[in-house]
């Protein structure tokens, strides 16, 4: 029964995984850029939303916040990343990463080193008990936005003329440029999608694991590891693999706790041999 | 779709994945702080975790030090020299290394102070054994340090988890919640939690407590809930929890989350994971080496001080290394000396220090802890809280006035300690 329960909740602390891992797949897919930024995105997403809540609750954060981390990455792509797309990956990468330890840096000394207490909003405190179930609504509330998110995201890549071009994009960025369509607006927006999605998953936890630094920095490489087991570029499988990955933590936690991080390596390296391209990855022409 | 056709930029987009996996696992390298002075100051060596799971902590350790510094420069310095404070991040056992040999090697430190991982402290005490320097550890806590890894060039100014545990068992004891009382227990999953659960659940043991269960958490572990329901699986009577910065702040707050009605005790207590937890989701009764609402009036100075200096009151770890500068420079200026060999000596004699407590404190002489109060204090009522730093009511002085420093000290035989010859 507990078992049960372990993987039921792994699936619920799996919600802000895919959110986050959403939007690195994207801007990876797209632009074919490696954000190591994407974690601070998170943070600065989580900071924002500090401030925000002070004014306008935390139902105004959850609202606002994104759009800011969004408007930050719109101005990082548009005088930063934009000059790196047709030079060396490599730079791209450098890039990022330095802009992640810019980043937590200058978290630190703006809003110093030590964690900020953010409150749980009171509407969202409580339990639901179903039996010998504990669910907390706040993890049902994120659970749910996590699905609002993906749902509009796939509406967007799937129903909408811009989701057309998106997805061409990432298949034959030549062939779409040579139908005459300018991908750069496309390239911005989906930068500032991804980082957004980013933005909010840190506004999701800042309730859950505080408000610090480093914040970003610990849950990127997460973030890695649910992209790559759910393949390269495929939204299912980043969905499918952001769920896996909170269950398995769940039961490596039941039997064995210690590997309880680990878990999710673990998972990697065996699905990798297994299946080189990941759950749901498909061969990208551009990547291989 | 499916056939691909090579592209140029193939083998480096292949790199660069290559490269951002590599990267993203390299812990963020910290930006060293120097305070410097000029001529032939005396410098000390700073050495603490500034990032990482530690390292909000250790950023009030950092600031302690750079206060005393200031203060001490203030008053003319010690025998006529400027003092220089030359700190340095420290964030995993590794690097602790390295900097601790810059320190020595580069910038002639004539001591290092600071540290807060025991992992870390454990490697920098091996450094000060081989070079000769004094270590001052204003934050390890595993008794290891102190038993069978302790140095002759290691001095502890921060208590041991043995003492922790023996101030609130102490309390616990005296109120009779030990006895027939079933635990369940959360450990770090590193030298400073295993020593800790040793101690922990050992004198519990010894005092007809039940353990239930231990579960080994991995450091910076952003979720808990899974081992939230296990623990109302078990349905403990106590939750004992052994673990350290960021991650005390993490289950707090989760643990409130699921509001589960066994209350909470710890064998460590450090002021800021508590705060930035938020007072709301705080209960129970913990220990404190020292807490800023302390009254003794030299401990009210420092933190007015430290506020006038930094616009937030300093927390324990603070506390620590502003009093390890001080001790290092009162024993400086008592010797007249620099030199390794007069300082340890001085030191090893029963030196007294004013801890900004209620008591002074000496170091005793076959294991060098230093001996000195300690605290029990209680989560306060909210309504009864001046500002979001004002957490604790403080209960009780362990060991109260007549008692001897010695009754929260690890015994002989509990702290095996066969130091190395200077």
């Amino acid at each position: 029964m507990l078992l049960l329960e372990q993987i039921v909740n792994g699936l619920l602390v799996g919600s802000y995984y895919i959110l986050l891992s959403l939007g690195l797949s994207l801007i990876f897919s797209l632009g074919g850029v490696v954000n190591l930024a994407h974690g601070a995105f998170y943070a600065v997403g989580a900071y924002l939303a500090w401030e925000i809540e002070k004014r306008a609750g935390f139902f105004g954060a959850m609202g606002l916040s994104p759009v800011g981390v969004a408007l930050i990455g719109m101005l990082v792509e548009r005088f930063a990343l934009r000059r790196l797309y047709s030079k060396d990956p490599m730079l791209g990468l450098l890039f990022t990463f330095g802009l992640a330890l810019t980043a937590e840096q200058a978290l630190r000394i703006v809003w110093g080193s030590t964690g900020l207490p953010f409150a749980m909003p009171d509407a969202l405190r409580g339990q639901l008990i179903l039996g010998d179930f504990i669910y907390s609504y706040y993890r049902l509330f994120m659970l749910a936005v996590a699905a609002l998110g993906v749902a509009g995201c796939w509406l967007l890549l799937n129903k909408t003329a811009f989701g057309m071009v998106v997805r061409a994009g990432t298949r034959d960025p030549e062939m779409v440029r040579a139908l005459g369509i300018n991908l750069r607006p496309t390239l911005t927006a989906v930068f500032a999608l991804g980082v957004a999605l980013a933005g909010l998953a840190g506004v999701l936890s800042a309730p859950l694991a505080g408000v610090q630094p480093a914040m970003g920095t610990e849950i990127l490489t997460a973030t890695f590891v649910v992209v790559v087991i759910g393949g390269l570029g495929s939204f299912w499988g980043v969905v499918l693999a952001g769920l896996l990955v909170g269950a398995v933590r769940g039961v490596t936690i039941y039997f064995y706790p210690p590997a309880a991080e680990a878990s999710m390596y673990l998972l990697m390296i065996l699905l990798l041999l297994l299946r080189p391209r990941g759950l749901m990855g498909e061969r990208f022409e551009k990547f291989e | 779709m499916k056939d691909k056709i090579s592209s140029p930029a193939s083998a480096g987009r292949r790199e660069a994945i290559k490269a951002a996996a590599a990267l993203s696992v390299v812990p963020l390298l910290g930006f060293p702080a120097v305070l410097r002075a000029q001529g032939d100051a005396i410098r000390l060596g700073h050495l603490t975790p500034r990032t990482g799971f530690l390292g909000q902590v250790g950023e009030y350790g950092f600031k302690g030090a750079t206060l005393a510094v200031e203060e001490a420069n203030a008053r003319g310095g010690v025998l006529g020299r400027r003092i220089e404070l030359i700190a340095e991040d420290s964030v995993n056992p590794q690097t602790a290394v390295n900097k601790a040999q810059k320190l020595i090697e580069r910038d002639r430190v004539i001591c290092l102070i600071g540290e807060i991982s025991s992992a870390s402290g454990l490697a920098i005490g091996e450094q000060a054994q081989r070079y000769k320097i004094p270590f001052f550890n204003t934050g390890c806590n595993s008794d290891a340090l102190r038993g069978s890894n302790c140095k002759r060039y290691m001095f502890h100014i921060e208590g041991s988890n043995t003492m922790y545990t023996k101030t609130i068992g102490t309390w616990q004891l005296q109120k009779n919640l030990i006895k027939g009382a079933r635990w369940a227990f959360l450990t770090a999953d590193y030298a400073f939690g295993h020593d800790l659960y040793k101690v922990s659940s050992r004198f519990l043991e010894e005092h007809g407590g039940i353990i239930l269960n231990n579960d080994f958490v991995p450091t910076n572990t952003a979720d808990y809930s899974a081992y939230i329901l296990k623990l109302r699986q078990l349905k403990p009577d106590f939750v004992y929890l052994n673990l350290a910065g960021v991650d005390q702040t993490t289950f707090l707050k989760q643990y409130r989350e699921y509001n589960l009605p066994y209350e909470l005790a710890g064998g460590v207590m450090d002021t800021a994971p508590f705060w930035a937890a938020g007072l709301e989701n705080l209960s129970g009764h913990w220990q404190s080496l020292w807490y800023h609402g302390l009254t003794v009036p030299a401990s009210r100075t420092f933190t007015e001080r430290f506020v006038k200096k930094f616009g937030h009151p300093p927390e324990n770890q603070a506390w620590g290394d502003y009093v390890g500068v001080r001790i290092v420079l009162q024993t400086v200026a008592e010797t007249k000396s620099t030199e390794p060999r007069r300082l340890i000596e001085h030191l090893e004699k029963g030196a007294e220090f004013d801890l900004l407590k209620a008591r002074k404190g000496r170091f005793r002489d076959w294991d060098h802890q230093l001996l000195q109060e300690m605290y029990v204090v209680k989560v306060k009522d909210k309504s009864r809280s001046k500002d979001k730093w004002d957490i604790f009511d403080l209960v009780e002085t362990v060991p109260d006035a007549k008692g001897s420093l010695e009754l929260i000290q690890p015994t002989q035989a509990e702290n095996p300690c066969d130091m190395p010859a200077a």
